[in-house]
């Protein structure tokens, strides 16, 4: 990380008054402020209700001047793991990796192995969207049937975390109402992915979650 | 050599050329290197699990379990966790309102994944439907809180059970990428 984005990092969480953060921004040590720092998940159904779109927010906490120069880690892995016989075991992953400006998918595949190591699967459907710049308009590509995007957004979490934070430590009763977003005016790194709900169960219920693996 | 073999190996090899690179597929992976081992570093299922339930020093070894195993493993933890936290779950008769009491509740979220419907509306919590997914405007902190401190009928812990920030500071998108412009 570079200094000038250290301190851009450091004033914005002054200012902000944080200490540690929620859904899952730095939510452990070994993860805090790395490029493999999983800030928040989402799965819902698209506009077109055939669709399921699923959301991994990656570096949280970034300010607008921090934003410009925030980049997706190219030995960091992003993999949707999708359950789809409540086993809590993947038996399909989409794996998101960035190279030279694009982020490339492969999926949904099924794992050569579950669990904590991974390879990309070459092999699967193959799918690419440029990253979008900082100040541009969203780049989407639509491939395979599949919707794919991935750059800077708005942080769509919001909570009054500050006054959580003080509560647990004992220096509060209780929240403010109204009470204030921590989050206000912060970005993230997002990857979207909206893929049609046949390619993934079809119907039912699946247990999902997301992954940040980084190369060995 | 004469004009018209010269030609004809010209036109030889700019279809070589063509079709040598016409498969974007092949090429992509002839000149893109994917390869190596990737190990875990990070994973979530739903928002804030790890951050209110894991204790400091296991946050890191929660990340690295596999969602299958994660019950068995840290169940116990969760419990304790969230009776120390919530005087909701003070009494050991006490339930939050989905009727879920510390036992139910925390092997349900300790296994850290979300669950998805396929079949219909997906949200966190709106008041009828129940963990069928997870949508961008879902309150889900305070629909978290209103589980840890709201008690059987979530009225117990009124200024512990909504942090009243309700949305976003920006307005989504109702299409896709879905994700309002950074600031």
């Amino acid at each position: 990380m570079k200094k000038t984005k250290i301190l851009a990092v450091t004033i914005f969480s002054a200012i902000i008054g944080l200490v540690a953060i929620a859904a899952d921004h730095i939510d452990a040590p070994a993860t805090q402020g790395t490029s493999a720092d999983i800030t928040d998940f989402y799965a819902f159904q698209g506009e077109d209700t055939n669709n399921l779109v699923f959301v991994a927010n990656i570096q949280g906490l970034l300010s607008p001047t921090a934003t410009a120069s925030a980049t997706f880690d190219e030995n960091v892995l992003v993999e949707f793991n999708i359950d789809t016989n409540n086993d809590n075991i993947e038996d399909l992953v989409i794996q998101a990796i960035p190279r030279d400006g694009k982020m490339y998918f492969f999926g949904p595949s099924a794992p050569a192995s579950p669990g904590l190591n991974s390879f990309v699967n070459v092999s699967a459907t193959k799918s690419e969207v440029a990253i979008t710049p900082y100040g541009s308009n969203a780049i989407v590509a639509t491939q395979n049937n599949m919707k794919f995007f991935a750059g800077p957004r708005d942080d769509p979490f919001f909570m009054d975390f500050a006054q959580y934070g003080a509560i647990l430590a004992g220096n509060a009763p209780g929240f403010n109402n109204p009470g204030a977003d921590t989050f206000a005016g912060s970005n993230v790194l997002s990857i979207v992915v909206e893929v049609p709900k046949s390619s993934i169960g079809g119907s039912g219920t699946i247990n999902t979650w997301v992954e940040a693996k980084a190369k060995q | 050599m004469k004009l018209p073999i010269l030609k004809y190996l010209a036109i030889a090899t700019f279809s070589l050329f063509v079709f040598s690179c016409n498969n974007d597929d092949n090429m992509n992976q002839m000149t893109t290197d994917f390869s190596g081992t990737f190990v875990q570093k990070d994973q979530m299922g739903r928002p804030a699990v790890n951050t209110v339930f894991v204790s400091s020093a296991s946050k890191n070894t929660f990340n690295t379990t596999v969602p299958s195993q994660q019950g068995a493993a840290f169940q116990s933890m969760f419990q304790t966790n969230l009776m120390g936290l919530s005087p909701a779950f003070a009494n050991a008769v006490d339930k939050n309102a989905l009727g879920l009491d510390a036992a139910s509740f925390t092997g349900l979220l300790a296994t850290d994944v979300l669950n998805v419907s396929l079949d219909g509306k997906t949200t966190f919590f709106d008041g009828t439907n129940v963990l069928t997914g997870r949508a961008l405007a879902d309150d889900v902190i305070t629909v978290e809180l209103l589980l840890i401190f709201g008690g059987e009928d979530f009225s117990e812990n009124p200024t512990l059970s909504n942090d009243n920030v309700d949305a976003n500071d920006k307005p989504f998108l109702t299409s896709f990428p879905y994700l309002a412009s950074p600031w």
